[in-house]
Parts: C-alpha cells; sequence; structure tokens
C-alpha cells in the first residue's frame, strides 16, 4: 500500500496519541523548569493515573446497558481519579525522593538516581498490588470503535475523538494556568531565577511541590486516556515516559507550548516513520527523533524557555 | 510529653513507613481484585506489627536526635556513631579487607551447593564486574548511564555470532575460540559507546541518562525484532562454552559446573580492579575528579572534558561488553536479559556499595544479590521472602533510601564522599551533570 | 601603542553583547610581550567578560583575539574550546575562586601541570612506564611550583581548607602548571590582607621574570602602580584609556569614570 493511500489514516493516529504525548510532556517541561531536572519518575505517575482511572471505571461500571450519559459521566470520573491518583504520586514523590535531597543541597546526580529508584520502586509496586497483566476500560463503557466520521477517507473513532478533545482541552486549561493565574505567574518567576524569585517573597518550595503535583495532574489524566485507547499495566509508564520526554526536548524544554507542538510532531513523525521501518519498530522512530534533535537542535524546536534566560 | 508539631509529623511519617512496609511485604493483588493485596496486608494483624516498627523507628531517631542535642559529643551513643561512621569512612583503601574479601570469595563458593556456585558466578559475579564498569561512568566521571546493560546484550550477541554456526541465523565467515572474541566484544561495545556518547555528552549531562535509556531499550527491541539476525526471542542457544588451547595446557571450561567459571571471573574481577585503582590514581582520574568538580575550571586548566568524560563511558561500556562475553559462554540469552531493570540493577549495586569505591561496588553485589538470592527461600521461623518478581521493589527502596541518607554508599571511596559534603555546602559540583554550559552566552 | 611584533596579545574589535545587553563594545588593545600590564574599570565595566572572551569560556558576537607564544605562530582564539585556549598558552584564574575542592593541593596543581601530558586511560590501567613516568614528572613539577608560590607546607591539604590568600596562590600555581606564555589573573588580591598582598605583589613580578606574559585585573591601584607598565582602562565594555600607569592616572576620562561610579556606589549603598 503506498504511503499516499495511508496518509490520512496515519495522520489521525499520530493527532490522537500526540495529544497525549503533549499532556504528559507538560510534566517533564514543568519540573524541568522549575528544578532543570528530568524527572525520571514520570513515567510511573501517568502510570498511576491509568491504573487508578481504569480501575474506577471498572468498579463502577452498572451492569447491564448504560445511557450515554451515564457513559460520559463515567469517563470524566475515570478523568477525574486519573488525575486525582497521578496528583498523589507526584506529591509522594516529590516528598520522598526530592524534597530531602533539596533540603541538603545534594548534587544534581543525586536527584537523577533517586527519581530512577522511585520509578523502579513505583512500577514494581504496582505490578504486584494489581497485577502484571495488563487491564482495559470496561467493554461496555461506550462504544469506542465505532467511526464517528471519517477524513479524507481516514476513519476517527469515538474514542480518538473523545481522547483527542479532552487532551486538546487539558492543554488549553494548563495553557491559561500558566500564562494567567497567579500559580503560573509563580512557576514561571521560579523557572526564571528562584533565588530571585524567593527575594521577591515567592514561596519556592511551595510552588515546587505545586509543579509536581500539576504535572501529575495532567500525566494521570493523559495515563487514563492512553489506557482508554490502549490499556493499562505495571509497566506501561516507560515507553510514554521516554517519548513525552522526547517530545518535550523537541519542544525546547521548559517551554510550555513547545511540550504541545514537540508531543503532536513526534506523533505524527512516528506514525509516519513506522509505515516505513515497521510497526514493530514505532518506539525506534521516537528513539531517532530524540537523538536527531538533541544533535541537530538540542535547544528544541520553540527553544528553551521557562528554565533559562533566553 | 508534649510532641512539637516537627516530631508529629515525623511520627506520622514513620507510622505511614510502616503502613507501605506492610504492603510492600503482604500478599499481591491482581487485575481483578486490585485492592486485594492491599486490604489484605493492612486489614490483618500483622499490620500491628509494621506499626510497631514505624514506632520503634521513630522513637529510636528521636532519642537519637535528643542524644545529639543534649549529650556531650563523648555520650556513648555520639561515640559509636562516631566509631561506626570512622570505621566505614576510611575502609576500601585498606589491604586487609581486600584480602579477607578474596579470601572468603575463593574458599566459601567450594562449601555451596551447585545451585548456590551458578548463582554466585551468574549473579554475583557477573554483576560485580557490570558494576566496576559502571563505576567508571558513575564513580569516575559523575554521569548516568541507564541503558548500560545494551553494552553487556552487545558483548553476548557478539559473542554468538562469532563463536557458533548455529546459536544465531547468521555467524561470521570464521569461528573464534571465545577467549579471543574478548577483544572482539570489547571493541565493539566501546565503538557503540563512542557512538552513543560523542554526540550526547556535548550537551547536559541529564541527556546522556535520557539518551542511554531510550538504546537501552531500542537494542532490546531491535534483539527482539530482528529474527533474521538475533532469532528474536527464542533468543541464543548453543554457544560453545569456554576452551583453552595453549600449547601444551588444553582446558575445556565444562558448562554444567560453575566453579571453573566463577575462578576464571574471579581473577578477571581481581585484575580489572588493580586496572581502575591504577586508574584512578592517574592523571585520568584527576582530570575526572576535576570534571566532576568544576567542570569550567578543568576546561580551564586544559582538560579536554569531553574526550575525558567520552573515555569513562566508553571504558564502561566495554567492560559491560568484556561482562557480556563471559555470560554468553555459559547461559542461555534472550533480549528479556537485557531489560531496564537490569541496567538499573547494577546502577543499584553501585549506589548501594559507594559510587567511586571500588570495594563498596563489589560489596554491593555480593551482599545485594547475595540477600535477593537468600530470600527467594522462606526465612527460618520468621518465614520471610521476597518472591523474585518483587525484588524490584526492594531494589527500588534502596536506592532512594541510599540517596536520602547515605548518598556515598556503604562503603565509600575518600575522595567521593569528601566531595559530596563539600558540594553539599556549595563548593564543587560532585558529579558532571550541569556540564561547562553555566558560562556559555 | 605596542606594536605587533612585542605583543603576546592582540585584542581587535571584541563585542559581546548578552541579549540586549552590550558587555563589550568594540574593544581593542594589546598585551605586551615579558611584562605584567593590568585591565581596571568600575564594577561592571567588562573587564571579567573580557577574560572569558580571550579565555574560550565566552564567544563574543564580533573581533578577533590574535595570541602569539613565545616562537610560535599567531593564532586566533576565538571560536577555540577552553581548554584548546590553554594548551596553545593562555592560563587564567577566576575572580571568584574555583579550585577543585575536594582534591589536595598538589593534585590541584597536578591536573593543570597534566595538561601537557599524553599517557592515557590504557596505560594508566596496565601501569605501562610512560604512565608511571608522567606521574612521578607531574608530581615533581607540581611540589616545585606550590614551592614557588609559597604553600610547600600545604601540600597534602584538601583545597576547601586552605586559608583564602593560599587559595588564590593555589590557583595560580595550578595556572602555571599548564606552562602559560600568557597568565590572566582575575583580581588576586580581592579579600587578601595587606602582608598577603606584598606577597603576591612579589609573587607576580617573579611570574614575570621567568618570562611569562601577566594581565591582571585589579582593583587596588597601589598593586596596580607598583607592578604594571601598561594599563587599560574599561567603562561600560569601552576601552576608554591604555597607556603607562602614571599617564592614565591623570586621563580625566578615567577620573570622571571612578567618581562617577564612587558616586553611584554611594547611592546604591544608602
Ligand atoms: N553570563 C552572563 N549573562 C548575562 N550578563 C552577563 C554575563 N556575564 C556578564 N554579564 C554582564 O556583563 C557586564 C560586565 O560584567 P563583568 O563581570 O565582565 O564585569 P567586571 O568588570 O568583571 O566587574 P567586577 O569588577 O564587578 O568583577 C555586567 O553588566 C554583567 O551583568
Ligand atoms: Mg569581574
Amino acid at each position: 500500500m503506498a504511503f499516499a493511500d495511508q496518509f490520512w489514516q496515519l495522520t489521525v493516529t499520530g493527532l490522537v496519541i500526540g495529544s497525549v504525548y503533549a499532556v504528559i510532556a507538560l510534566g517533564y517541561t514543568l519540573v524541568y523548569g522549575v528544578l532543570q531536572l528530568i524527572n525520571f519518575a514520570h513515567s510511573e505517575v501517568f502510570m498511576f493515573g491509568a491504573f487508578g482511572g481504569v480501575f474506577a471505571t471498572r468498579a463502577l461500571l452498572p451492569s447491564g446497558n448504560i445511557s450515554a450519559t451515564e457513559s460520559i459521566g463515567l469517563v470524566l470520573l475515570g478523568l477525574g481519579i486519573g488525575a486525582l491518583c497521578g496528583g498523589l504520586a507526584a506529591f509522594a514523590l516529590e516528598r520522598t525522593a526530592y524534597r530531602p535531597l533539596r533540603r541538603r543541597g545534594a548534587p544534581r546526580l543525586a536527584y537523577l538516581i533517586s527519581a530512577i529508584g522511585a520509578s523502579l520502586f513505583a512500577s514494581n509496586l504496582a505490578g504486584k498490588e494489581f497485577g502484571r497483566d495488563s487491564v482495559n476500560i470496561p467493554k461496555d463503557l461506550f462504544d469506542y470503535n465505532t467511526q464517528v466520521f471519517s477524513v479524507f477517507g481516514a476513519r476517527v473513532s469515538k474514542q480518538d475523538l473523545v481522547v483527542f478533545v479532552v487532551a486538546l482541552a487539558l492543554l488549553l486549561l494548563l495553557d491559561r494556568l500558566v500564562s494567567g493565574t497567579r500559580l503560573g505567574q509563580g512557576i514561571r518567576s521560579v523557572a526564571q531565577d528562584s533565588d530571585t524569585a524567593s527575594l521577591m517573597g515567592v514561596n519556592v518550595e511551595r510552588i515546587i511541590v505545586m509543579t509536581f503535583v500539576l504535572g501529575g495532574l495532567l500525566a494521570g489524566a493523559g495515563g487514563f486516556l492512553y489506557a482508554m485507547k490502549f490499556n493499562a499495566s505495571f509497566t506501561m509508564g516507560f515507553i510514554p515516559g521516554v517519548k513525552a520526554f522526547t517530545a518535550a526536548v523537541l519542544g525546547g524544554i521548559g517551554n510550555v507550548r513547545g511540550a504541545v507542538l514537540g508531543g503532536i510532531v513526534l506523533g505524527l513523525v512516528e506514525n509516519y516513520g513506522q509505515f516505513f521501518l515497521g510497526a514493530q519498530n514505532l518506539d525506534v522512530v521516537a528513539f531517532l527523533v530524540l537523538v536527531l534533535i538533541l544533535l541537530v537542535r538540542p535547544s528544541g524546536l520553540l527553544g528553551e524557555r521557562l528554565g533559562r534566560a533566553a | 510529653m508534649r510532641l512539637s508539631v516537627l516530631e508529629t509529623k515525623r511520627l506520622a511519617a514513620c507510622l505511614g513507613l510502616g503502613l507501605l512496609l506492610a504492603v510492600i511485604t503482604g500478599p499481591s493483588g491482581s487485575q481483578d481484585h486490585p485492592s486485594s493485596g492491599i486490604r489484605g496486608s493492612l486489614l490483618d494483624v500483622r499490620v500491628v506489627d509494621f506499626l510497631l516498627f514505624g514506632l520503634v523507628v521513630w522513637a529510636l531517631a528521636f532519642g537519637l536526635r535528643r542524644a545529639r542535642q543534649t549529650e556531650a559529643v563523648s555520650g556513648p551513643t555520639a561515640q559509636l556513631r562516631q566509631t561506626v561512621r570512622t570505621a566505614l569512612d576510611r575502609r576500601g583503601a585498606r589491604p586487609t579487607s581486600y584480602l579477607a574479601m578474596l579470601l572468603v570469595a575463593i574458599l566459601v563458593p567450594l562449601a555451596l551447593a551447585p545451585a548456590a556456585q551458578l548463582s554466585l558466578f551468574l549473579d554475583i559475579g557477573i554483576y560485580a564486574l557490570l558494576a566496576l564498569g559502571l563505576n567508571v561512568v558513575v564513580g569516575y566521571a559523575g554521569l548516568l548511564d541507564l541503558g548500560y546493560i545494551a553494552f553487556y546484550a552487545i558483548g553476548a550477541y557478539v559473542t554468538a555470532y562469532f563463536t557458533s554456526a548455529s546459536a544465531l541465523p547468521i555467524h561470521a565467515p570464521f569461528l573464534l575460540n571465545p577467549f579471543f572474541v574478548f577483544p572482539v566484544a570489547v571493541a565493539v561495545a566501546a565503538l557503540a559507546g563512542i557512538i552513543l556518547g560523542g554526540p550526547t555528552l556535548r550537551l547536559r549531562g541529564d541527556y546522556l541518562a535520557i539518551v542511554t535509556l531510550g538504546f537501552g531499550e531500542i537494542v532490546q527491541i531491535l534483539a527482539r525484532n530482528s529474527d533474521g539476525v538475533t532469532n528474536g526471542s527464542r533468543g541464543a542457544f548453543g554457544v560453545p562454552g569456554l576452551s583453552m588451547h595453549l600449547g601444551p595446557l588444553e582446558y575445556v571450561f565444562p558448562r554444567t559446573k560453575a566453579l571453573p567459571y566463577y575462578y576464571l571471573l574471579l581473577t578477571i574481577l581481581v585484575l580489572v580492579m588493580i586496572a581502575f585503582s591504577q586508574l584512578e590514581r592517574s592523571r585520568v582520574g584527576r582530570a575526572l575528579a576535576a570534571i566532576r568538580e568544576d567542570e569550567v575550571a578543568a576546561e580551564a586548566s586544559g582538560v579536554p572534558t569531553l574526550r575525558y568524560k567520552l573515555v569513562a563511558f566508553a571504558i564502561g561500556a566495554s567492560t559491560s561488553g568484556f561482562a557480556g562475553v563471559l555470560f554468553a559462554t555459559k547461559q542461555f540469552f534472550n533480549p528479556e536479559t537485557f531489560s531496564l531493570q537490569a541496567s538499573i540493577l547494577v546502577l543499584t549495586i553501585v549506589i548501594f556499595g559507594g559510587m567511586g569505591s571500588l570495594f563498596g561496588v563489589v560489596l554491593g553485589a555480593v551482599v545485594l544479590q547475595g540477600l535477593a538470592y537468600v530470600l527467594r527461600d522462606p526465612i527460618p521461623f520468621i518465614g520471610f521472602q521476597v518472591a523474585d518478581a518483587d525484588r524490584f521493589i526492594y531494589f527500588g527502596a534502596v536506592i532512594i533510601i541510599m540517596m536520602v541518607f547515605r548518598p556515598q554508599g556503604l562503603v565509600p571511596s575518600r575522595r567521593r564522599s569528601r566531595e559530596i559534603k563539600l558540594s553539599e555546602q556549595g563548593l564543587g559540583h560532585a558529579d558532571a551533570i550541569t556540564g561547562a554550559s553555566e558560562v556559555k552566552p | 601603542m605596542t606594536t605587533a611584533d612585542d605583543s603576546v596579545l592582540q585584542v581587535e574589535n571584541v563585542t559581546l553583547r548578552f541579549g540586549g545587553l552590550v558587555s563589550l563594545n568594540d574593544v581593542s588593545m594589546s598585551v605586551p610581550r615579558g611584562a605584567v600590564s593590568a585591565v581596571i574599570g568600575p564594577n561592571g565595566a567588562g573587564k571579567t567578560s573580557l577574560f572569558n572572551c580571550l579565555t574560550g569560556a565566552y564567544k563574543p558576537q564580533e573581533g578577533q583575539v590574535w595570541f602569539t607564544p613565545a616562537g610560535g605562530t599567531r593564532s586566533q582564539l576565538v571560536g577555540r574550546t577552553p581548554h584548546k585556549i590553554t594548551h596553545l598558552g593562555v592560563a587564567r584564574t577566576f575572580q571568584n575562586i574555583r579550585l577543585f575542592p575536594a582534591l589536595t593541593a598538589l593534585e590541584n596543581v597536578q591536573v593543570g601541570v597534566e595538561s601537557r601530558q599524553k599517557s592515557g586511560a590504557i596505560s594508566a590501567m596496565l601501569h605501562l612506564p610512560r604512565s608511571t613516568r608522567d606521574d612521578r614528572e607531574s608530581v615533581a613539577e607540581a611540589v616545585s611550583l606550590l614551592e614557588f608560590v609559597g604553600l610547600p607546607h600545604r601540600i597534602h591539604e584538601v583545597s576547601a581548607a586552605l586559608p583564602y590568600g593560599d587559595q588564590r596562590r593555589l590557583e595560580i600555581a595550578r595556572a602555571l602548571g599548564t606552562k602559560p606564555s600568557l597568565l590572566l589573573l582575575d583580581e588576586p588580591a580581592a579579600g587578601t590582607n595587606p602582608a598577603e598582598k606584598r606577597d603576591l605583589e612579589r609573587l607576580i613580578t617573579r611570574i614575570a621574570d621567568t618570562g611569562v606574559s601577566v594581565l591582571l585585573i585589579e582593583h587596588d591601584m597601589r598593586l596596580v602602580m607598583s607592578v604594571a607598565t601598561q594599563v587599560t582602562v574599561l567603562n561600560f565594555g569601552e576601552v576608554i584609556a591604555q597607556g603607562r600607569p602614571e599617564e592614565v592616572q591623570r586621563n580625566p576620562a578615567v577620573v570622571e569614570a571612578y567618581l562617577g561610579t564612587a558616586t553611584d556606589d554611594q547611592e546604591a549603598s544608602a
């Protein structure tokens, strides 16, 4: 089959999955902005969100046929609980793996290692508690495979639409939050220069925690979206985690709009790329993108903004 | 007695820790009953033990803090702490501890059962070697390599390719004795390291961590998907064992016995430790220390920082490749052998033992892997046991605990722990993560 | 003006900007060979930025820096990495002392000395003769440098534990270890007491006597007057005067620049 025939279908898939990458990438970019650190445990925050949402919808699904309102309500509930679980996980992570090191003024290597430890701990604990096989959202939640409409012959399923629209809404929400609220202003000022921010009366510790939680809420909701499209499992965080980080770097780490652009671009590129390299090498494409962007333009498409002075 | 807000918080944290411990050690859940493990752990009398444990931890810590505030430094607890600390803080370099370790390493295996001997070779020996190599990256260069096991995979697959006509779908036009594969595998792994590290090390140090993380995963995916080259997930069967044909000296390492492999590995370990301690004390080791502590000043003192970081990274990669050869001649492997968790396990050993400390990382391999082996079966009387799949929960916890409470590790390197302490007071960096980029306009 | 023939360094039209801020504006100057010269100027004038441009830490947007080591060929410094510039023969110290804090005094100097050695990681691991020879030589050279700067009693002390004045001298020893033709000292007397200042003055003269050209940034005018044969004055990133110390001191523009900032300082601290 020629690339041209597949183009629109690949574009649809790329946009949908790319929007989820964007949602997760925001967590990396926000934390990178305020701490100049890769939060290696962010992928596990995402995983907890996915489990939270999936288990909630499974537990609350009424037996028998469900109405459209019930279905919408449940999806929103799954999202909410997913976000909540993500936020909580991020909070716990910050408390245990980051804050004690910050108090001591530990070297940056220590943060990276501690976050890796947290990631290993969390994913394996989840494996023990939630089983080591994958779980799906309930089959009867909604008829997710139904085609809603088609663009240039590419089918867009209900699920695709839901994931894309929700992700877009989250992205807009966050963008407003960062640019238009006091919290966002605090985050930006800490990202620019935490010493100065502290002198200006910003409670830097609180901003750091809030940044983690904000990233966690998003990743948790993103986890549920991802689980809707695929499934949830204790190792699920890793690959989307690396990809979301790639997206963040692609857009310019520390740059909120860059992360969104990076996510979408990465989703598209990896789907076009897999057409040529084979579906089993989908993940290889993302890695190539990461290496390429670091080689060619390490400051990303839109440049690094939050973290460093331009 | 009234508790301050801070102490109450600490008490709550300790009790929370007890509950977490109860969940970790308690029954497992499943996807259909996701809360059953947690309920089984917390709604059971055993939770009382764990709460008590939390209480005891808090009380001890509270007592210690009290003692430190009120007692003179000469008080018994303080003295004890001081003794323990100095004992731990100076080891390493003392030849007697190395000698003792060597004696134990030579004698104890003779008394073990065959299964334990095999584990000694595969889980402790090989991982000690891997940890020594990663220590050059993490301990000496102050960098983070999260795809370290990929070089081990490269070593193993290169061995299969060059030594066996049947282990993989393809093989070299001429087959080699495994001993001659060592230099080949080391060279290939080093080359892979240089190709990967060259472009990445120019950037901030944490980018190396994420690129290696991705690299480790990609190598595994490629090994899994390239049926025509690597046999895919079926893996490599029938790599010949080691054999020596040096004139009159003929020896074939029996594949069914672990001890000959073990003693060969022990010899290699000793040689590698000697080589790396020479390295640390040489101009290269000093240059790496300089880079860790202040990359800008190192550059200004004429140290080509990028080249040295690359050298350290390549040395780590080649050690990993070397270990891969040794492993492949003894054991069947497939792509799952080279998981991310294996990379992080090696990291855990380095962190636990003490980054930068040769004695420490080897001891780390012995203690962590030894414990994991012992805990596969229930401990007499307590009945405590750790399922293989659950090991990594504990390893993850070990990493966090070390980073929070003892970043220099169990048996620290003196130079490294001094660095960490100084950097916490704002002097120098103790890693090469920040890079020289801080002065670029 | 010095001519190209007897100058070790020629700076031509160097401009350095940070975003909108112009830190160095069209700076041209030359550093005479085998002598001590100085760069002076009020706080924020761009002196350290100039050093950073000379040593490759910053890359100026415009201009050239030509360096001619004793008996060597002229080479362009802009665009080279810092360690390459050090290898060519330009060494420096930092305004806010940057030693390797956990290394001993000896090891600090060894790092500088060893930047000229060639033996690599493999010969170190195998303990080959060239590696042991390098090691012996670096210790010997580092010890004699520590004696030269007056720190023979500090050899095995951790550098972070040294008194401030000793740290400054240790940094000079480390820089000398790279065998520079030109040594850049960024405020070597800052934070030292009068006795240490006199020692430093003698040390700088002795360094120049060994044939090393010295360029120093210094606020202490008495020190500048006594050691330097040429002074360049920077203000707001521009060269406002260059010449013999006593000429420069009488230059109205210089007086004005200093008085101007003095008032600013008083206002700022008020
Ligand atoms: N990395 C940088 N980023 C932004 N601005 C910089 C940077 N380095 C220097 N500057 C600016 O360039 C100007 C000159 O600074 P510089 O440090 O060169 O002054 P100086 O003459 O050495 O002052 P002092 O006597 O206080 O050491 C200052 O306005 C400073 O803020
Ligand atoms: Mg200055």
